[in-house]
């Protein structure tokens, strides 16, 4: 006789009547493991209910949340990238972006948009880290050099989104001068006297803090984000000893002089509105 | 005795050759002139052989020849040594790996900036290799602004490997150090001069890169990254930096068919370093000419100008606009 003799009846539903949790109904947060429904995170506007913790998100997420009625104008929406040096590294700078473009359903790494921001008009350019590490090739520089000309043309305040590795090495120097390019144009502005508001999110490092992300009249960042020029790697391995802890964050960045201020998600709005209102009057 | 790169060897040899002929000239009565004469000769060919042929990795070698001349040395030739270096960014401290002051050029006023490496080991050090901290780059600034204060142009002398990525570095702001230089020298009233006169590595080299005119010399190489660290992170290897070195498009020709810089600086035969006079003659000449020039352009016209031309850098295409829903659902991230 055998020890083990089941007694109840093994499991006979068959797979696909399994009542399954569907993909993407929860969220779990990285950082404190709490779980929460997914709508109820994106309510919070994707941060945790629990520590805080700022999900990254996209310029769809932003523009939804910031512009009123989820109402707004997207500017140079039609440019994507060539390849002007034929790229190839393990793989072909051309796939990479086909593959990107399909992996996201986005064109490249940034998206310009204008419309109200508590009925005061804007233009906002926010960046897309899901495209390539939201690298900064000629098409980013392009858009938002566009996006500049557009506050210029129409004397409306400049906002833009950061959130990049930095520069897009697979177009090497093209990419190097965007960073002149997106400063020029930022210099124009500023001389036309018509703010800029730099939000910094994680991450923001390399040639986008070394141009246009560190140029605001105010630059203002959400809690815990990543902002540095060199990598926190690289920072190490110059170094050769562990960071200090909280290195880099946007706390650290605040407390060294780089920031005016931090301000969580869900009052980004508001604080934005009331920054750009006393600009006005 | 001179330093050869790895593919200088054919060169090391013949003048091994010609040194020994030469002695057996001195000690034995054998005319020796013709053979002499003959490996002269040969050396002079497979040196231009091979400097016309130069890969991109060759000529990035080239640009770190530890006997090139670098900043200090430029400046003190073209001014006659009537040259006064000022230091200090008036806020924490004096930046050695960034140097700059007035220089009288023919009598005229010209205020030098540029990257200073070592050149030797114990110097190297205290050029901290030619990468700034942000302090260099205020430092770089505050002399731009005293230069516009009394109207005299800017000329800086670019040869870095790439800003300092040190914690006080990053502690002082290094990234709002370079953005700031980036947007400030757009707007400077006087005319300004960038020539790349070794490594143009990045956001480093383009922290005092905004200018007017943007020359290279020949043997210089600038870009997003270096041909290593682009191995390093494409390839996970540093094995390919020659293939890196090919893919940047990092040589002053490449660059100059790119549009993204203004004009390229023959060096001597051998490199920049085969004839210090005669580089630091041509850099004299070329800083004249384009000075000459701008200087008769109205400020405003010349800002303009500047702008208009890293504005347009870059390669984009247009695809025809698809229409797009903007109307956003909150999508899961």
């Amino acid at each position: 006789m055998g020890w083990f003799k089941r007694i109840k009846e093994n499991i006979k539903t068959p797979t696909r009547e399994k009542r399954e949790t569907p993909e993407g109904l929860w969220y779990k947060c990285p950082k404190c493991k709490h779980v929460m429904s997914s709508e109820d995170h994106s309510a919070n506007l994707w941060v945790c209910e629990n520590c805080g913790y700022h999900e990254r998100i996209g310029s769809y997420e932003y523009f939804s949340f910031l512009f009123d009625n989820r109402e707004y104008v997207e500017l140079a929406s039609d440019l994507i990238s060539g390849d002007p040096l034929k790229f190839r590294d393990t793989k072909n700078y051309v796939d990479r972006l086909e593959a990107s473009r399909k992996k996201t359903g986005l064109k490249d790494a940034v998206r310009i948009a204008t419309g109200l921001l508590n009925e005061q008009e804007v233009v906002i350019g926010a960046m897309d880290f899901s495209f390539i590490g939201g690298s900064m090739g000629s098409v980013v520089g392009e858009k938002l050099a566009r996006g500049i000309d557009h506050s210029l043309k129409h004397n409306v305040p400049f906002i833009s989104i950061s959130k990049s590795g930095g520069a897009r090495m697979m177009e090497a120097a093209f990419s190097l001068m965007q960073m002149a390019k997106t400063s020029a144009k930022l210099s124009m502005l500023a001389k036309a006297k018509i703010p800029y508001i730099s939000i910094l999110t994680d991450p923001t490092t390399g040639g986008i803090t070394a141009s246009f992300a560190m140029l605001g009249d105010l630059n203002i960042a959400e809690p815990g984000a990543l902002i540095g020029f060199a990598g926190p790697r690289v920072v190490k391995e110059t170094i050769g000893k562990d960071l200090p802890e909280g290195f880099q964050t946007s706390e650290f960045l605040l407390e060294h002089g780089f920031l005016d201020y931090i301000v969580a998600r869900k009052e980004l709005k508001s604080k934005l509105a009331l920054s750009l209102k006393l600009f006005k009057h | 005795m001179p330093t050869f790169l790895d593919f200088e060897q054919p060169i090391a040899d013949l003048i091994d050759q010609l040194e020994q002929a030469k002695s057996i000239e001195e000690k034995s009565e054998v005319n020796v002139k013709t053979t002499i004469k003959e490996l002269e000769r040969k050396i002079r060919n497979t040196t231009k052989e091979l400097y016309e042929n130069l890969t991109p990795w060759q000529r990035v070698q080239v640009s770190r020849h530890p006997d090139r001349p670098y900043t200090l040395s430029y400046i003190e030739a073209i001014t006659g040594g009537e040259f006064q270096e000022l230091h200090g960014d008036r806020n924490v401290k004096d930046d050695k790996a960034m140097v700059g002051g007035f220089g009288a050029v023919d009598g005229e006023t010209v205020m030098f900036i540029g990257q200073q490496k070592g050149i030797n080991t114990k110097m190297r050090q205290y050029r901290n290799f030619g990468m700034p901290n942000p302090e260099g780059y205020r430092k770089a600034l505050r002399l731009m602004k005293l230069a516009e204060k009394f109207n005299k142009p800017v000329v800086t002398f670019i040869d870095t490997p790439g800003a300092f990525p040190g914690l006080e570095a990053e502690e002082r702001g290094q990234g709002e150090a370079i953005a700031r230089n980036l947007l400030e020298m757009s707007q400077l009233q006087v005319p300004i001069i960038c020539i790349v006169i070794g490594e143009g590595a990045s956001g480093g080299a383009l922290g005092i890169g905004v200018g007017d005119k943007v020359l290279m010399l020949e043997n210089t190489w600038y870009s997003v990254i270096s041909p290593e660290s682009c191995s390093s992170i494409l390839w996970r290897s540093w094995e390919q930096k020659e293939l890196a070195a090919s893919a940047l498009k990092l040589t002053a020709k490449d660059m100059l068919a790119n549009k993204l810089i203004d004009g390229i600086i023959k060096e001597p035969l051998g490199g920049a370093h085969a004839n210090p006079l005669e580089i630091f003659e041509r850099v004299k000449v070329e800083i004249q000419k384009h000075l000459g020039k701008l200087k008769e352009m109205d400020s405003e016209k010349r800002i303009e100008r500047r702008i208009k031309k890293f504005s347009t850098m870059g390669h984009y295409e247009t695809i025809e606009t698809v229409h797009v829903p903007v109307e956003d659902t909150g999508s899961e991230v």
